[in-house]
């Protein structure tokens, strides 16, 4: 079937298989290859992208369901002259990843959560990243990159320099 | 994984859901957050011919008082139901419980019927609405039947539900008063419940101790005697022949239901 929809600020008009999960379709329709698969179970959460603001597991959505709404994937956080938003920012500042790939949906997952607590305490950004595994950090260099991008990292400045 | 092919329809009413399933019966599986669904078909446990959409339908969204009952949605999505001031204020166990199902992206995706219909006998909320003494309202070909928590799970995966009826709606009784505790013991970050107890009101309901959700009757019987927490709860496993795999066995299970209900009936949260 036919499905319009927003895709980082893009309008979208595709033809699509009603199977078609939404992952796929942004890594091989749209070309965005940002959101992993992971675990493809809904479990990893290297797939979350933002449906309508707010965080999904992209594995687990039917493309079709998607349809009339707006995504946005960790492309779609920097702006167009190249600036990262204040997570991803955050993320980098903080060594907040090894090997990377948990990192899209990561920052899709803290941008989500802060946009729904703003102010979050450790304990808030640990139980709001529940969604996604990190196999690699022990996640203390995560937590601190979401706090630092809330300006509640305690000792740190508020500041991100752009 | 991908799903095995199917046809999909979107409804745009509930009374268009119950036509479709009316047209494509046992072949058809109704839609709304998938979050039970999509993960069966991808493994290809369920090949449904017809995907019914009704996650647009937006009469079966929303919450509401209604006497002394709150009146939620099937369509209601976990984040909504664990956010609402309504709830939260008229029924803080069911929003407890709804912000324990799974993670925050699978909140922002699962329903609180699509949850009750899948009937997963260690999920989170068929236990809570049995701890409540909720039901359900059914809509099919010959109108809104109403069925209580008690009679609603009928098996593993299996409820009262017809192929060609719709879970449109959820009740629950209002007692921003009432005490309540939950218990779900997990090993690992959004896992289901090893063993699970919501208690409320002196009711006492276990997650993963059978093949559906089951009431506690003997720690209930016990309570209404004039037991204490601790006496009562050692009846939670009276009766259970809960099942085994490389989390816990079938004693284990039973041990834990004993110390989880009592935690649950001295009201702690975890």
């Amino acid at each position: 079937m036919e499905i319009k929809l927003t895709v980082n600020g893009t309008a979208h008009s595709d033809e699509v298989e009603p199977r078609l999960l939404l992952v796929h379709y942004l890594r091989e329709v749209c070309g965005l290859r940002a959101a992993n698969v992971g675990c493809d179970t809904t479990s990893c959460g290297a797939c979350t992208v933002l449906l309508d603001g707010e965080s999904v597991k992209s594995c687990t959505v039917l493309a079709v369901q998607a349809n009339g709404r707006s995504v946005t994937t960790a492309e779609g956080l920097v702006a167009e002259d190249g600036t990262m938003s204040a997570v991803q920012q955050a993320f980098r500042e903080n060594h907040g990843l090894q090997c990377g790939f948990c990192t899209p949906g990561m920052v899709m997952a803290a941008t989500s959560l802060l946009a729904e607590n703003p102010s979050p305490t450790e304990q808030e950004v640990r139980e709001g990243l529940e969604g996604n595994f990190c196999r690699c950090t022990g996640y203390h260099n995560i937590v601190r990159a979401v706090l630092a991008a809330a300006g509640t990292l305690p000792g740190a400045s508020t500041e991100v320099d752009a | 994984m991908i799903p095995a092919t199917f046809d999909y329809e979107v409804a745009d009413s509930a009374a268009h859901a119950l036509a479709l399933l009316a047209e494509h019966g046992d072949d058809a599986k109704l839609l709304a957050g998938g979050h039970s669904l999509l993960p069966m078909m991808k493994v290809r446990l369920a090949q449904p011919a017809v995907l019914v959409d009704i996650a647009r339908v937006g009469e079966l969204a929303g919450i509401r008082s209604d006497g002394d009952e709150l009146v939620i949605g099937a369509t209601t999505r976990h984040a909504d139901v664990a956010g609402s001031d309504l709830v939260r204020a008229e029924v803080p166990l069911l929003a407890y419980a709804a912000a324990q199902v799974g993670d925050p992206q699978i909140r922002h995706r699962g329903t609180i019927g699509g949850s009750l219909a899948h009937a997963d006998p260690s999920a989170d909320l068929p236990m809570t609405l049995l701890a409540l003494g909720g039901s359900v309202e059914i809509s099919g070909p010959g109108g809104v039947r109403t069925v209580a928590a008690d009679d609603f799970f009928v098996g593993p995966f299996e409820t009262a539900l017809s192929p060609d009826e719709l879970l449109s709606a959820v009740r629950v009784p209002r007692g921003g008063e009432v005490p309540w505790g939950y218990q779900k013991f997990v090993r690992r970050a959004n896992d289901w419940a090893i063993v699970g107890v919501a208690a409320y009101d002196g009711r006492v309901a276990l997650a993963s101790m059978g093949g559906t959700p089951l009431r506690a009757t003997a720690v209930e019987e016990a309570l209404r005697g004039g037991a204490s927490a601790a006496e009562a709860a050692a009846h939670a496993a009276d009766g259970t022949s809960p099942g085994y795999d490389f989390h816990a066995d079938s004693e284990y299970r039973k041990h834990l239901a004993r110390v989880l209900t009592k935690r649950a009936l001295q009201g702690e949260r975890g």
